[in-house]
């Protein structure tokens, strides 16, 4: 009898058990966000306060990472700088995500030539490298936060719309899409409360996934100095800073600001290939 | 004559493009005539690819795109297949109802019972929240389900295959249609909730004096809960009329081998078979869609497709029902 309520406990939990990478990576990315959000406010320093007496130095118990070239205090600059770094992938995941769903659910909706076109499309998106069309976007409309935001949710668009539309062509097809039209339901009822409910955890995971690569591009194009721009902190413009002073001996600024894009991109990668492999999607 | 009938379909046949994007098409109905009354149920009989479900894929107008429709469909003197957009979805949403064979297929496993049974005719204004589920829970109590509220909230995978049959009923009934299409609903079901739940439909029908047109491959099954039979095979109705008299008397040399070929519940013996395999609705030749199959046939069989004429108070599609009724009888009795 005990035996028999042990093991039918142990296939509870078994069935309703969490992935403990997910539930690690998750943490972490959790933990990002909340720096993203807090994290000016937990600055020990202000981020723009120069120190000309105290410049390029390692860490110390003032400056727990050190300070940069001109003297600010690097951890603080880190923590600040997550606002804007997660703000401009936090964006373009949104955009892209709402964008290339509408498009992949409608193409799936409608079939015929507007998924023979659509498809078209998204080939030749996915041919041009979303950094060139982020230079492409500084170029036209200036360097500054927004244009390789506009540029890379352009750029991301194929990468949610390809998956989630195979999956909307598969619930297309189900019978209970064909139960709701004869029930007289109409296509944008069905898109928006069958369809999309049922296509949305795959949006779900896809936009995770993407977030990592966004916050790489976005980082990159700062990187370049076309996008955020200085004295403002973010951390693709602080390894960009930090280069001068590499060969000085001083990696702090690079490195750190390296490291947490490295962190991020990776968590944020795994807890997105880990979700879109449990709900099976397939692109 | 056949204006003010519920529907009726004459010399029906739709072509289907064979391959996607292909110009060749293939037929899958041939030739189907056949009315459903007010009140009267209908079944249609065949196997499988007799074209039994294009049949009331057609009815509801929900053929894949590419397919070519030619004949008569009409409800109530009004051409269905002249319908406008607007027409046609009242017409589906409101006067036919369809019931599925797979309900678990049919339903979106994310709403919940109550949600899924409301939302049609709350979405379509044909009644406000309140009232459907008002209506939904009556429904459900009137077709067996005593926990009706506790059901309404739970979602389809909580739901046994037989009770998940019996929402698809409520969902059906809940627009008060005229016509109910009813495709294989009891296949699906385990054989002692089968006889069940095709009680509980076939009284919710004649309660409200509905039309139906039965779909099922069962023959025994068609006879016990419908005024007429249609025998359907290879896209064409090969014989038409009251169900005791075609199950009992069949004229036509199809349905006195489906007949033959039923197992028995009293004797242990070898079933006999129809010789041949089954064809599909484009491979039959000019002659009649049977004639490979059959015993009878005669040279005419082979060239000349036999049109439905009155034969014994039904129409049969043979063009030698009168000399072979007594062979058909025979070993039928027994």
């Amino acid at each position: 009898m005990s035996t028999l309520t042990a093991r039918l406990s142990s296939r509870r939990t078994r069935t309703g058990s969490v992935d403990k990478v997910v539930l690690v990576f998750g943490t972490v990315c959790g933990f990002l966000i909340l720096m993203a959000v807090f994290g000016p406010l937990l600055a020990p320093h202000p981020p723009s306060q120069t120190d000309i007496l105290a410049t390029s130095q390692g860490p110390s118990g003032q400056h727990l990472l050190g300070t940069d070239s001109l003297g600010r205090d690097i951890l603080s600059r880190l923590l600040a700088g997550a606002r804007l770094s997660f703000l401009g992938p936090g964006i373009i995941v949104v955009v892209s995500a709402t964008a290339g769903t509408a498009l992949a659910i409608a193409a799936a909706w409608h079939g015929g030539w507007l998924d023979r076109g659509l498809n078209r499309v998204l080939n030749v998106m996915f041919a041009v490298p979303g950094i060139l069309v982020a230079v492409l976007a500084a170029a036209v409309f200036g360097a500054g936060f927004w244009a390789p935001v506009l540029a890379l949710s352009l750029v991301y668009i194929p990468y949610v719309a390809r998956v989630v539309r195979s999956a909307a062509v598969r619930e297309r097809r189900m019978p209970y899409v064909e139960a709701c039209e004869l029930a007289g339901l109409s296509a944008w009822r069905i898109c928006t409360r069958h369809i999309l409910r049922n296509v949305f955890p795959i949006v779900m995971a896809q936009a995770t996934i993407g977030f990592g690569s966004a916050l790489m591009d976005f980082g990159a194009t700062s990187f370049l100095g076309l996008g955020v721009q200085p004295p403002s902190a973010e951390w693709g413009l602080m390894v960009s800073d930090g280069r001068s002073e590499l060969l000085d001996g001083a990696l702090q600024q690079s490195l750190s600001a390296g490291a947490l894009i490295v962190l991020t991109v990776v968590s944020f990668n795994i807890v997105g290939e880990r979700l879109s492999s449990r709900i099976g999607a397939s692109g | 004559m056949t204006s003010d009938r519920l529907l009726s379909i004459e010399g029906l046949r739709v072509d289907l493009p064979s391959r996607s994007g292909s110009r060749e098409r293939r037929t899958v109905i041939h030739d189907v005539t056949l009315s459903v009354d007010d009140g009267e149920s209908v079944g249609l009989v065949g196997e499988s690819g007799s074209g039994k479900s294009m049949t009331t894929k057609a009815t509801m107008r929900l053929l894949p795109p590419g397919a070519k429709v030619s004949g008569g469909l009409t409800f109530r003197g009004e051409s269905v297949l002249d319908y406008s957009r607007k027409e046609l979805a009242a017409y589906r949403s409101r006067k036919v109802s369809m019931i599925y064979q797979d309900p678990r297929a049919h339903t979106n496993p994310l709403l919940t019972i109550g949600d899924f049974l409301v939302e049609g005719v709350v979405a379509t204004g044909q009644m406000s929240r309140a009232d459907a589920l008002d209506q939904a829970c009556a429904l459900l109590v009137d077709v067996g389900v005593t926990d009706a509220e506790r059901r309404m909230l739970q979602y389809p995978h909580q739901l046994s295959g037989g009770l998940l049959q019996r929402m698809m009923i409520v969902m059906a009934l809940m627009p008060s249609p005229e016509l109910i299409l009813a495709d294989e609903p009891t296949t699906a079901l385990d054989v002692t909730v089968q006889s069940e739940v095709m009680a509980i439909l076939a009284e919710q029908i004649r309660e409200r004096s509905l039309g139906m047109l039965f779909i099922t491959h069962d023959l025994d099954l068609a006879a016990a809960v419908t005024d007429t039979l249609a025998v359907m095979y290879a896209g064409v109705i090969v014989e038409r009329g009251p169900s005791d008299e075609v199950y009992s008397k069949p004229r036509h040399p199809y349905t006195a081998a489906l007949l033959k070929s039923r197992p028995s519940a009293v004797k242990v013996e070898r079933l006999e078979t129809i010789p041949g395999r089954p064809i599909s609705a484009y491979e039959a030749g000019p002659g009649c869609v049977f004639a490979a199959r059959c015993p009878f046939a005669t040279e005419e069989c082979r060239e000349v497709r036999p049109a439905l004429r009155q034969v014994g108070g039904r129409s049969v599609a043979c063009h030698r029902a009168e000399d072979i009724a007594s062979e058909l009888f025979e070993g039928l009795s027994a």
